[in-house]
């Protein structure tokens, strides 16, 4: 088992569904990202993604890209992530995942990557530009190292290719919720209703459906949830609300934000 | 050694799909609409007709005697591609492009551009064909190429300038694909180069291959043979590839030129397949200029066309393969061949075929009388008159 697994395996058990939270490291510093994994942590948060920067990343919106142009600027990489990664193994057991994009894989080799971030304590990935089409090697690499692998699905993917994506994945499968790029704010239409209803029922129960990418708020949150997913993902709101904290206070208010989302995610 | 159509989009271990699953379903009905009329007979009539009477082809292939007597080597011939509509190679792949986008019942036309030429051809290409054009560029982009900016405003297309990351060439392609994510349905992204995701190299190599065909057919007539050499510039590489690839089972020597910047050395440049490594962007693996890290470097060139820290994934093949040698010509040599072309034959070359201008001329001397070199003028120089005044104002400052 994995950290992720018997996390929604906990969860099952107590009737409750998942907040996963995304922050990125070494925004605006590497104290504050951990000052806002603590926040998270005492907050309820159930999962936590940690964004490591690249240069061009083309899933993203407008606030995950400064962040992560802000955390290049202050030096991140492998190395200090690496540091980060280990001091919050050292205070919490929370399931920990990689969020990148394929190249920073790739450049340190996949198999050398994924084993030296599985040692500190990542227990899952996340490649918004890997498409299972070009995952052979990643995935043996990940499978090798016992890394939980999360694919992304999209309201326009087919029935057949859902089915072949969740097959690849393991610990969640992850729903992008909308038409566009990560922290966008619009309401909710149809679509993402019809999108998470259509996942479940295809999924039939074999593997959680995160839904994320522009769940931003308490209603939104309470929205996905009873349109059926198991895990809502917030990422940008954090960042925004990271940004606009004294650093000292990160770890309070991000704490009751994510109580707030936790919150929303339990139905009477 | 021709690989003609990859099912699975791979030259060799490069090319593929690395991309957002929301664009999967974009890139598969791009690929079957583009299987479906790429030998389909109205489609071909309609393509040619746009080029030969719209584009104006065939171009030449010119002599240049002063410039091969200059050199006092092999003979230098020039595929005249500046003389197309809109001054650059880009308008054969926009029309062909364009074309498909109507088919597929896309009325809403995104794309990036560097120097702009790709941009103006887009432009022109959805006006000709009354599509809707909207732009990205990089905003130092928009500054240095401002002559192309307000061209495509005059053509009817919308300029987006982009201000994130280096605000050239990769942060256009970047925003190009987030626009694409977001409006997916209704959006076709008519890319530039031979670069992205299958199957845009394959099948912007084939609406470039015009380039090559004409040559080969040209050749055989003035010099009853297929050329010695030929010589590109390559940035994305898409004049390169539309050069090569039908003369790769030929006996021709091909060479491949980057823009070598302040130098290799100096870090300053960008010829990714002379200085690069292997890595991943924009959905495809090939060769990239990037750090230790994986995170991919700024890049510079004189010419805003080959400031490009990725290249096509054919041509990291061919490199592997050895079929096609690939060189770097700096800022300052690329600026001597501009002004020499211009002084010596009376043609302006754009900043980007002035590298194989430059490449050529060095060859040409070291080659006999009797052997023919033939370069690809992708472009004319109009477009960069401001930008070598100010490279040469700079540069005399400089030594002051």
């Amino acid at each position: 088992m994995s950290r992720i697994k018997d996390k929604f395996k906990d969860l099952r058990s107590k009737n409750q569904k998942a907040l996963i939270a995304y922050v990125m490291a070494g925004f605006p510093s590497e104290r504050d990202t951990i000052s806002a994994v603590r926040g998270l942590v005492k907050g309820g948060a159930d999962i936590i993604e940690l964004g490591m920067p690249f240069s061009d990343p083309l899933a993203d919106g407008p606030v995950i890209q400064n962040a992560g142009f802000q955390a290049l600027q202050k030096g991140m990489n492998l190395a200090k992530f690496l540091v980060m990664v280990k001091k919050i193994r050292k205070e919490t057991d929370i399931p920990l995942v990689l969020m990148t994009y394929t190249n920073i894989l790739y450049s340190h080799g996949y198999a050398k990557f994924i084993s030296t971030v599985k040692n500190a304590g990542i227990d899952g990935l996340i490649l918004p530009d890997m498409s299972i089409n070009e995952s052979k090697d990643f995935l043996q690499a990940a499978k090798k190292n016992k890394m939980d692998v999360i694919f992304l699905i999209s309201p326009n993917t087919a029935p057949d290719r859902i089915k072949k994506i969740s097959n690849l994945s393991s610990g969640f499968l992850y729903l992008v919720s909308v038409f566009g790029t990560t922290g966008g704010q619009q309401q909710f239409q149809n679509y993402t209703t019809h999108a998470i209803k259509n996942a479940k029922k295809i999924l039939g129960g074999k593997i959680p459906l995160g839904v994320g990418f522009g769940v931003s708020n308490p209603e939104q949150a309470r929205f996905i949830i009873k349109s059926g997913a198991d895990a809502i993902i917030v990422g940008s709101a954090f960042l925004r609300l990271i940004e606009s904290t004294s650093p000292e206070k990160i770890e309070s208010k991000i704490g009751s934000f994510a109580s707030s989302l936790k919150k929303a995610t339990i139905t009477e | 050694m021709k690989l003609g159509y990859p099912k699975d989009g791979k030259f060799g271990e490069f090319g593929g799909r690395y991309i957002p699953e929301t664009l999967v379903p974009a890139v598969e009905e791009l690929e079957q609409a583009y299987l479906k009329y790429k030998n389909d007979a109205e489609f071909k009539k309609e393509l040619h007709y746009y080029l030969t009477q719209y584009a104006g082809r065939p171009t030449p292939l010119y002599l240049a005697k002063n410039l091969t007597k200059f050199a006092g080597g092999a003979k230098i011939y020039l595929k005249r591609e500046d003389l197309l509509h809109g001054g650059a190679h880009k308008i054969n792949n926009t029309l062909g492009q364009a074309l498909l986008a109507k088919r597929m019942k896309k009325k809403r036309i995104i794309a990036e551009t560097g120097a702009g030429q790709h941009g103006v051809a887009t432009a022109m290409a959805c006006s000709a064909l009354g599509l809707n054009g909207e732009v990205y560029m990089g905003y130092k982009d928009t500054q240095r190429q401002k002559l192309n900016v307000f061209r495509m405003n005059l053509l009817g297309s919308k300029v987006h300038p982009v201000k994130e990351g280096t605000q050239t060439l990769k942060d256009a392609i970047n925003e190009a694909i987030r626009d694409w994510i977001t409006n997916v349905k209704s959006t076709y992204y008519l890319l530039g180069s031979a670069v992205g995701p299958h199957p845009y190299p394959v099948m912007v190599r084939d609406f470039q291959s015009v380039i090559g065909d004409e040559i080969l057919v040209q050749m055989k007539k003035l010099e009853k043979k297929s050329p010695d050499s030929v010589v590109a510039c390559v940035g994305g590489g898409s004049n390169a590839i539309g050069t090569f690839y039908p003369l790769i089972d030929e006996d021709t020597k091909m060479f491949g030129v980057e823009a070598g910047g302040e130098g290799i050395k100096s870090g300053h440049h960008s010829a990714t397949l002379v200085g690069g490594s292997k890595g991943v962007l924009h959905g495809m693996l090939t060769y990239l200029l990037q750090d230790k890290e994986g995170q991919i470097s700024e890049t510079h060139s004189v010419s805003a066309g080959l400031d490009y820290p990725g290249v096509g994934p054919e041509h990291s093949y061919l490199k592997d393969a050895k079929r096609v040698k690939y060189d770097a010509v700096n800022d300052k040599e690329a600026v001597e061949a501009f002004l020499l072309l211009s002084k010596h034959e009376g043609i302006i070359p754009a900043l980007e075929s002035a590298h194989a201008i430059a490449y050529a001329v060095k060859m040409a001397k070291n080659m006999p009388k009797s052997e023919s070199i033939v370069v690809t003028l992708s472009g004319r120089g109009d477009k960069d008159v401001e930008e070598v005044g100010r490279y040469l104002s700079k540069n005399v400052k400089n030594k002051r």
